[in-house]
């Protein structure tokens, strides 16, 4: 019997299973295990059509998705050292990063570009979740500052989008040294008087959370994204129950205060170039209109225009074309 | 009473003999006064040489030891005219975060810093020293508080990290620590921190973005726990000590890697057995880190940490 179950059954299910999946043309739905064509999905930005779960996707599309006609520059990111520590667990860190490198592409877990939104210049970084879970070491703290920087310099808004499961454990402390690094990196740009917006998206936890993720001008999160500080698992550990339904969900975390609002990724971009537009372009441009020197004179002789309505406008305090 | 931990058996044995020969000598025995002054030297001996090469799991051990001076015997020690301060003025007040102000060797200072308490009673009430987000947002009301009346902020981190919990989630404890981390760099005034026991992690660092990074000798400051790591990494929370030495969370290699200035020497056999020694010292290197901060302006103060953290991982590494 038992070699029945074991060993026959799975051998004779394989070889059935095999021939319904052919080369990954079909995936299903983790979520309610429907079968969706992998075009349907695609175009579809990897969101299932019948349950409209958001699956994971990699910062190439991600770019793809945000910019005008898919377009963009990436920039090149300042080499980090790898490997700091020397961090050796049941496998050597140089040899998981040098993994990831291989399998992704890319030379740690996040993708910097700079391009158009409707029109507007925009930066955005965003995250690999494929590369090592998208934690934080010292080369995305470095994309992160880089990001920033280029934000200033190009006088654009910057958006972040991550997607990680938080610190790198393998970088230790310097890991964890990404955190007030980060939050520099966003204050320059707050600084600069530019919009910071934070996209969450699946997931984004831990030191990540802790840092720049949750200190954007807006935060806007896509559907179901789990985002919160602690593992779920640490979580039931130590309360020892288990948790509500939807904890750590976008939908919760907008309930209690966190996010301002919760997107379908389809209007992800359509919501970012409209919320970008509002805060870039306050007030429609003025035509500028000479005003002649006598009016101004006899309406500053007859009545001192208090100094408040006067700055309101942005212009010199009254009294001053007449001195002229 | 005297908590012994697991490697320090052999000096728990002479003490328990030297215990028991001073009983002896009360019933009238006069050689027995020798006995005990070489066994003294041995045991002095013994714990010199196991304080001088723990490793770093023991350090873990020495770090979290019951008997380890915490938060508030160091201000009770250091600070005069305490006034304990509390509430985040939002949702509750979370005694897990100690703080208030204080006068700390003739000037007025912002104390801040996490409280584990040393029985049970305290334990509970303090929760361990693990802050929820009303911890990490009172810390944040003092710290700006502070910054308004340019009084320097002493933060003491001792915690097993923030605290994981429904409620935590619920308030928002990831925007908690990201808006305390970003308090401390803002601040125009001068902040020396002091890692006393346990640097855990986010929780830690949330009080600790400061001018400047004190660690007593065997304290630790990690991005995880040794036993969070193992479990994820090794797949048994068994590999503790492997993860201890491999996440390289020793002050002492803190310090190799830029991430804290200076080092505070605990006394012989760790910082529980001679507490007015460790206040001394922790309280003259505070005194002197301050000392250091005198002076510079508020923008020059806040440019300097900024540009210290931002070199962080990429300057002196190879």
């Amino acid at each position: 019997m038992n070699w029945l179950t074991n060993f026959v059954r799975p051998k004779i299910r394989a070889l059935y299973a095999k021939k319904d999946v052919p080369d990954n043309l079909w995936l299903k739905c983790p979520n309610c295990e429907a079968m969706l064509f992998h075009r349907d999905l695609e175009e579809n930005l990897r969101v299932c059509q019948h349950c409209g779960f958001h699956m994971r996707i990699d910062p190439v599309r991600r770019m793809q998705m945000l910019f005008d006609g898919g377009e963009y520059q990436t920039i090149e990111l300042p080499k980090a050292p790898p490997d700091p520590l020397r961090f050796r667990d049941q496998k050597r860190y140089a040899d998981r990063l040098k993994e990831a490198q291989s399998k992704t592409g890319r030379p740690d877990a996040i993708l910097v570009a700079h391009g158009r939104m409707d029109g507007m210049p925009v930066v955005v970084a965003a995250f690999d979740f494929g590369f090592m879970g998208g934690s934080m070491g010292i080369a995305v703290g470095e994309g992160l500052v880089a990001a920033a920087r280029l934000a200033v310099l190009q006088d654009a808004p910057l958006v972040v989008v991550p997607a990680s499961g938080g610190a790198r454990m393998q970088e230790g402390i310097l890991s964890l040294m990404q955190m007030p690094r980060t939050v520099i990196a966003v204050e320059m740009v707050k600084e600069a008087g530019l919009p910071y917006v934070v996209v969450l998206t699946d997931p984004t936890t831990g030191g990540v959370t802790a840092s720049f993720a949750m200190l954007g001008d807006v935060h806007i999160a896509e559907r179901g994204a789990q985002i919160g500080f602690a593992g779920a698992r640490v979580i039931e550990d130590t309360i020892r129950e288990t948790l509500p339904e939807g904890f750590q969900r976008a939908e919760y975390l907008m309930e209690h205060g966190m996010v301002d609002m919760v997107v379908h990724r389809k209007d992800l971009r359509r919501t970012l170039s409209k919320l970008l537009d509002l805060l870039r372009r306050p007030a429609p441009v003025a035509e500028v209109v000479a005003m002649p020197i006598a009016v101004a004179e006899v309406e500053a002789e007859a009545v001192p225009p208090p100094a408040a309505a006067a700055s309101k406008d942005g212009r010199e305090p009254a009294g001053e074309p007449a001195e002229r | 009473m005297q908590t012994f931990l697991e490697f320090e058996k052999p000096i728990a044995e002479l003490e328990g003999k030297i215990e028991e020969l001073r009983h002896l000598t009360d019933q009238g025995d006069i050689n027995i006064a020798d006995e005990v002054g070489k066994l003294q030297s041995k045991v002095d001996r013994l714990l010199r040489q196991t304080y001088a090469k723990l490793s770093p799991w023991q350090k873990v051990q020495v770090a979290r030891h019951p008997n380890r001076p915490h938060c508030l015997d160091y201000v009770e020690a250091l600070i005069e005219d305490f006034m304990p301060l509390a509430g985040d003025r939002a949702f509750a007040e979370d005694r897990a975060v100690v703080g208030g102000i204080g006068r700390f060797r003739g000037r007025t200072v912002m104390v801040i810093g996490q409280e584990k308490g040393h029985d049970t009673e305290s334990r509970v009430r303090h929760n361990f020293g693990m802050a929820k987000p009303e911890g990490y947002r009172k810390a944040i009301r003092l710290m700006e508080m502070a910054d308004r009346f340019g009084l320097p902020v002493l933060s003491l981190v001792d915690t097993a990290g923030a605290y994981p919990g429904v409620a935590s989630e619920e308030r928002g404890q990831a925007e908690a620590i990201a808006r305390s981390i970003e308090t401390c760099l803002r601040l125009k005034v001068p902040m020396v921190a002091a890692v006393i026991g346990e640097g855990g992690s986010g929780g830690a660092i949330a009080i600790a973005a400061s001018d400047r990074v004190l660690m007593l000798e065997h304290a630790v400051y990690s991005v995880i726990s040794p036993e969070g790591c193992a479990s994820i990494l090794w797949r048994s929370s068994a590999n503790a000590a492997d993860a201890a030495a491999a996440l390289r969370l020793t002050a002492q290699d803190l310090k190799e890697l830029g991430v804290i200035d200076r080092i505070v020497a605990e006394p012989v056999g760790g910082a529980h057995r001679n507490r007015s020694e460790i206040f001394a010292s922790l309280g003259d290197a505070l005194e002197d880190s301050l000392d250091g901060l005198r002076g510079l302006d508020g923008a020059a103060l806040r440019a300097r940490r900024r540009d210290k953290f931002l070199d962080m991982g990429q300057k002196g590494l190879s």
